[in-house]
């Protein structure tokens, strides 16, 4: 501040304050880090009603879980990424599954709230009770893990956490690591909480958690500002004192911002940015494929032309897989066309290509020509667009003729949860990497809201049902192989691309750490 | 974008000038062609709406390329001989996509601007005619329209009523709707007691031959330089609408929606998308204010000694 | 005076009970789905409707526009569920933010257009009558959007003259005490001019985007009204007495000229409060603007809601200021008031 302030005041020409100060300020800046995103946290609390993705960034590094995801190396470098198997205590010093697998038993670490009180089992029952009874997307994502009553969390003593098991399920763990069962300060919120019992209100606006960032300042809309929390326990103490991220709506600027390297790190740019940066080489982009995330075109099976399953396998041989990739993802991702014998892997390439005749043949015998509608959501309109533009052009020349709906983000899901729309362009990335967790959401008949094409096969059903639960891998296996060949051939969602996490990084950032959640971590970053 | 409009047609309701009394007299084309040889400006404004017109007739059957086909291989080219003013993201002929948006934005312009010279200007002239409660009615309701940010007004109606051509219309319609329905209603009560209308009226005519007869042929000067002035809004309107992703369904080729397909490629260079769809939208918006311009100096009487 | 500001602020009562009425309908007839929007990517039907019922909309629309129109009364205009914050603490927060960009922009166009409009009143028909109207409407024929990335793209990214455009202030300066909510003011008030400074080079190229979008307004009001007076018997009457053409100009007519401009600004200045909604989003600008433009797109009530009520209050409020300056300057007017 100070070096700014000399800067300013030893004469810089008014009104535009020339760049270059940039270096005046590396002292003030050197443990500083300027994000720059879309939009911020419109609450403070991710287990809350109707919280936004990035307070998904909040519970990172404000809050401790009892487990984390270990960082494994991105294959291509850049940073880490995580892999699902791979667990690290967070608040758990130790932990040790029971020998009947149906139970866990954490020991905690001597860690701190900011408040200055020690974290003690009572915090982390109360916190995971609240999360599986709150309601809205937190529960959702306990039940997920079968994390669904309160009775399943026990305080065995201070230091020491039981989790009972309701089933063996191989997501339990994992699911103790995203960023839903964190752990607050109970005693903090329940004398805040005026009455509530889950302190709904104080937490939304207040951190109580023992992470290793607190919250200086958070102005909706505008910013949000991290500072170190020195006393942080569970993990290395991270290199960046503050961290300032700013909102800013217009990607185009926030690009700018990059390249004139006013700001240190950008999330959730257009492809085309992220190709141009990483081309032009003056800032870093780390890229991650999505896990358990594709770009699928979802083909209504109830009602309009794609209940005919020829129709749908059509759309598969005339996908324009290549050009989209190209023109839409500008490479920024993995295409979904061409793929071999089924593999225990979600996303994996269907056996389609980009094959006209093919195509055509099955709209003939099917009794084509068609006319229909293809949605999608106007929040994704930078790829999905251009990508619904290439699908219109090519389904045209097999005598299916599409007109294109843009659907602006709140009215969405009010589209899809009506499951009529015959064709829905939609990405759909699960935190937790396995391919039957993505059909579960997708394609089984509980009929999820994600199950966009309505698709309802008891023998999927059954298949999903037995690979989620399954008592060995090579039963789980058999039952992954036998869904993905079901689902090659019956095609309720061609897979288009599996796009990639892209994030811009000055050269002089290190340390990126890839998230399920897709939020950054700070935790882990550097900067030289 | 609409919100200038009102603003700017404080003149004809403030300068009393702009009011006569008896239908012209004296040859239009020989007054145009005065109005034009005093005024180059105007001159130009006339011959690049009749570009504007031939490109909106003509333009999609006469461009190089489809508009709509994508070439994803030439994607992103500058301009050049074989792409004047080079290729989009899909590599679509921008060129081709720049003329053969003018019939559609052509069409907004004149179908908004059609609607609410007939819905304005109807209201407005029957409640400066009759007075009373018709008066009090129409009055509400224009006060009510203009108490919105009209831009914010729009977005709503359109995010409301759907995604389309059709309800953009009716948007900047209803948006503008105050302003012809003040002007209307002005002239109206102006003339209401004139005497030409007295005279008419005394011969036994009833109001709504008097209405149309004598009122609304003697106001249309005036609500014809409105129009040509609201055309331009009318566009600027459906831009800002496309712009924050509103409007035009893709891949339909409309200036407002290129630019802001374009605006995202400015920062890396790509200039050519936003900035060509921007000058036709642009020299179109200018063309229609000049146009308003002149046609209200073809019709102020005092410009005419 | 004081009868005629109450007689006036009657008359908008009706208008105001309009926007409410409107309001309300519009943003309950929106297709979007509050609830199933905030509910999260993986809600049940049965998280959908809690929310549904926690945010009142399972109720009949009638039963929903009574409570609404209830907190109105209290002065609660609701939470946004974008910002998780009160609607009334929002808007205070950014209205400033606006209020000084709209204001700047404002003051940067009369700078242009008065004299602008003047001379090509006084000069009527030459090439400076012509210029003016072809400079004040090719800057009304730009969409705002465009100028706005036009003028980043120049002036930072290109010639790098102007500071990222990441909204009031620079990321490392401080803002002032807050005295007016204005920064500009705020920091001149209490003497801090490198605050000033930043504030100033953050606010030029917004301010200058908006500027270039009233002056057709302002100069077109300027020179109609100047025509209009220079053509009137008291402007021959001074110059048939000689004096002098500048003061004639400078005094009798530009003076008497300014009252229809006064109330042209008035309108420009609310105008411009709603249609910088897109200049606010380009520029990352804190304001009430972009925050409304935001609410809309996620279907979030309140807010538009909100800032609507707040736009008409306003717009009320500076009509009805312009009136009693009016009567101020212009006995005649408040003499039939």
């Amino acid at each position: 501040m100070l070096t700014r302030r000399t800067a300013i005041a030893a004469g810089l020409a008014a009104p535009f304050v020339v760049r270059g100060q940039a270096q005046a300020q590396t002292a003030s800046r050197a443990e500083t880090l300027l994000l720059v995103q879309e939009y911020g946290p419109n609450s403070l609390d991710m287990q809350g009603i109707g919280s936004s993705q990035p307070v998904n960034g909040v519970a990172l590094n404000c809050y401790d879980r009892l487990l984390r995801f270990k960082p494994v190396p991105i294959p291509g470098g850049g940073g880490n990424t995580i892999s699902m198997g791979e667990l690290e205590g967070e608040l758990a010093e130790s932990w040790q599954v029971a020998s009947d697998g149906m139970s866990c038993t954490f020991k905690l670490r001597d860690a701190k709230f900011h408040s200055g009180r020690p974290v003690s089992a009572k915090d982390v029952k109360w916190s995971l009770d609240r999360a599986c009874t709150i309601g809205g997307f937190a529960t959702t994502q306990m039940n997920a893990g079968s994390l669904e009553k309160p009775e399943q969390f026990v305080v065995v003593d201070d230091k020491t956490f039981r989790v009972d098991f309701v089933r063996k399920d191989k997501m339990t763990l994992p699911n103790l690591a995203v960023t839903i069962p964190f752990v607050f300060d109970s005693e903090l919120a329940i004398k805040n909480s005026g009455g509530d019992p889950h302190a709904k209100e104080w937490l939304k606006n207040n951190i109580a958690g023992s992470g290793a960032y607190k919250v200086e300042s958070w102005k909706p809309g505008v910013e949000t500002i991290y500072v170190r929390n020195d006393d942080w326990a569970c993990g290395k103490l991270p290199q960046l004192r503050r961290i300032i991220a700013r909102d800013i709506a217009s990607p185009s600027t926030r690009r700018a911002l990059m390249e004139r390297g006013d700001a240190d790190v950008s999330y959730g740019l257009p492809p085309k940015d992220f190709k141009d940066l990483l081309d032009a080489g003056k800032v870093n982009v780390v890229g991650v494929p999505i896990p358990n995330g594709v770009w699928g075109c979802y083909l209504n099976t109830q009602v309009g032309p794609f209940k005919d399953v020829r129709l749908r396998q059509a759309v598969a041989w005339v996908m324009p897989y290549d050009k989209i990739l190209q023109a839409s993802l500008f490479g920024r991702g993995v295409s979904m066309a061409g793929g071999g014998a089924p593999k225990v892997a979600w996303p994996q390439p269907f056996p389609y290509t980009t094959d006209t005749a093919k195509a055509k043949a099955l709209v003939d015998a099917a009794g084509g020509p068609f006319s229909t509608t293809l949605y999608f959501d106007a929040g994704n309109a930078t790829v999905a667009e251009p990508m619904a533009v290439l699908i219109k052009e090519a389904l045209a020349t097999i005598g299916i003729t599409v007109e294109i709906n843009k659907v602006p983000g709140a009215n969405f899901r009010t589209e899809i949860a009506k499951k009529t729309n015959p064709m829905v362009l939609n990405r759909f990335a699960g935190w937790l990497d396995y391919p039957d967790y993505y059909l579960f959401w997708t394609m089984h008949g509980n009929n999820s809201i994600f199950n966009i094409a309505a698709y309802q096969n008891p023998a999927l059903d059954k298949l999903v049902d037995a690979a989620r639960f399954a008592p060995d891998k090579a039963s789980y296996d058999a039952n992954v192989i036998d869904f993905i060949k079901l689902v090659e051939s019956e095609v309720p969602m061609v897979p288009i691309n599996q796009p990639t996490h892209d994030v811009a990084l000055q050269k002089s950032i290190g340390g990126y750490q890839f998230q399920p959640c897709r939020e950054p971590d700070f935790r882990y970053l550097t900067k030289a | 974008m609409n919100d200038m409009t009102k603003a700017d047609q404080a003149p004809a309701e403030i300068v009393p000038a702009l009011r006569f009394e008896a239908p012209p007299s004296t040859s239009l084309w020989a007054h145009a062609r005065h109005i034009v040889a005093e005024n180059p400006v105007t001159g130009l404004a006339f011959g690049l709406f009749a570009a504007i017109v031939f490109g909106a007739l003509f333009g999609p059957s006469l461009v190089p390329y489809d508009p709509l086909a994508s070439n994803t291989n030439a994607a992103l080219q500058a301009p050049s001989a074989a792409h004047w003013f080079g290729t989009d993201q899909l590599g679509r002929d921008i060129f081709s996509r720049v003329v053969a948006a003018t019939r559609l934005d052509f069409t907004i312009a004149i179908a908004s601007v059609a609607l609410v010279f007939l819905l304005g200007g109807l209201a407005g002239v029957s409640a400066g005619f009759y007075g009373g409660w018709v008066d009090k009615i129409v009055g509400r309701i224009a006060d009510t329209i203009m108490a919105f940010p009209l831009f914010v007004l729009a977005m709503g109606i359109v995010a409301a009523l759907g995604n389309s051509v059709t309800n953009i219309v009716i948007a900047t319609a209803i948006i503008n709707f105050p302003l012809y329905a003040r002007v209307a209603r002005a002239e109206a009560n102006v003339r209401r007691e004139a005497g030409f209308v007295q005279a008419a009226r005394l011969s036994g005519n009833s109001d709504w031959r008097l209405l149309l007869t004598q009122i609304v042929p003697n106001i249309m000067p005036i609500m014809a330089v409105q129009m040509s002035l609201t055309m331009g809004y009318a566009i600027l309107n459906a831009a800002g609408l496309s712009f924050i992703g509103l409007g035009v369904r893709p891949p339909t080729p409309e200036w407002g929606i290129m630019v802001a397909e374009g605006a995202s490629f400015i920062v890396s260079g790509e200039w050519w998308i936003a900035l060509f769809p921007g000058l036709a939208l642009m020299i179109a918006v200018f063309c229609f204010n000049l146009l308003g311009d002149g046609v209200r100096d073809l019709v102020d009487p005092q410009r005419r000694n | 005076m004081l009868r005629m500001i109450g007689q006036r602020l009657m008359t908008t009562i009706p208008s105001v009970i309009g926007v409410i009425i409107v309001t309300f309908l519009l943003t309950r007839v929106l297709p979007g789905d509050t609830a199933a929007y905030f509910a999260g990517p993986a809600a049940t039907p049965q998280a959908i409707a809690e929310i549904r019922s926690k945010l009142g909309l399972d109720q009949p629309i009638p039963v929903q526009f009574v409570s609404y129109v209830g907190a109105l009364v209290r002065g609660d205009l609701g939470q946004s569920l974008t910002t998780g914050q009160p609607v009334t603490a929002d808007l205070a927060a950014r209205l400033p933010a606006s209020a000084e960009l709209t204001l700047a922009g404002l003051l940067l166009a009369m700078a242009v257009a008065l004299p602008l409009g003047v001379l090509a009143a006084v000069r009527q028909g030459s090439w400076i009558d012509h210029l003016c109207r072809v400079v004040a409407t090719a800057g009304v024929s730009l969409p705002v959007f465009f100028t706005g990335l036009l003028l980043v793209y120049v002036f930072y990214f290109l010639l790098g003259w102007a500071p990222a455009p990441l909204g009031r202030l620079d990321v490392f300066a401080s803002e002032p005490p807050r005295i007016t909510g204005l920064f500009l003011v705020d920091s001149l008030v209490t003497g801090n001019f490198e605050t000033f400074r930043a504030a100033l080079s953050q606010i030029i190229l917004p301010a200058v985007t908006l500027a270039i979008f009233s002056l057709a307004p302002i100069t077109r009001m300027t020179r109609a009204s100047m025509l209009a007076v220079l053509g009137a018997d008291f402007v021959r009457t001074a110059r048939a007495a000689g004096l002098t053409s500048r003061k004639v100009i400078g005094t009798y007519a530009f003076r008497n000229a300014m009252l229809p401009v006064i109330t042209t600004l008035g309108m420009v200045f609310s105008f411009l409060l709603g249609a910088n909604v897109l200049v606010e989003k380009v520029f990352a600008w804190p304001g009430v603007g972009s925050y409304a433009v935001e609410a809309l797109i996620a279907s979030d009530y309140a807010p538009i809601q909100g800032f609507v009520l707040t736009m008409a209050i306003l717009y009320v409020a500076l009509n009805l200021m312009i009136d009693v300056l009016y009567g101020v300057i212009d006995p005649r007017v408040r003499l039939e008031g």
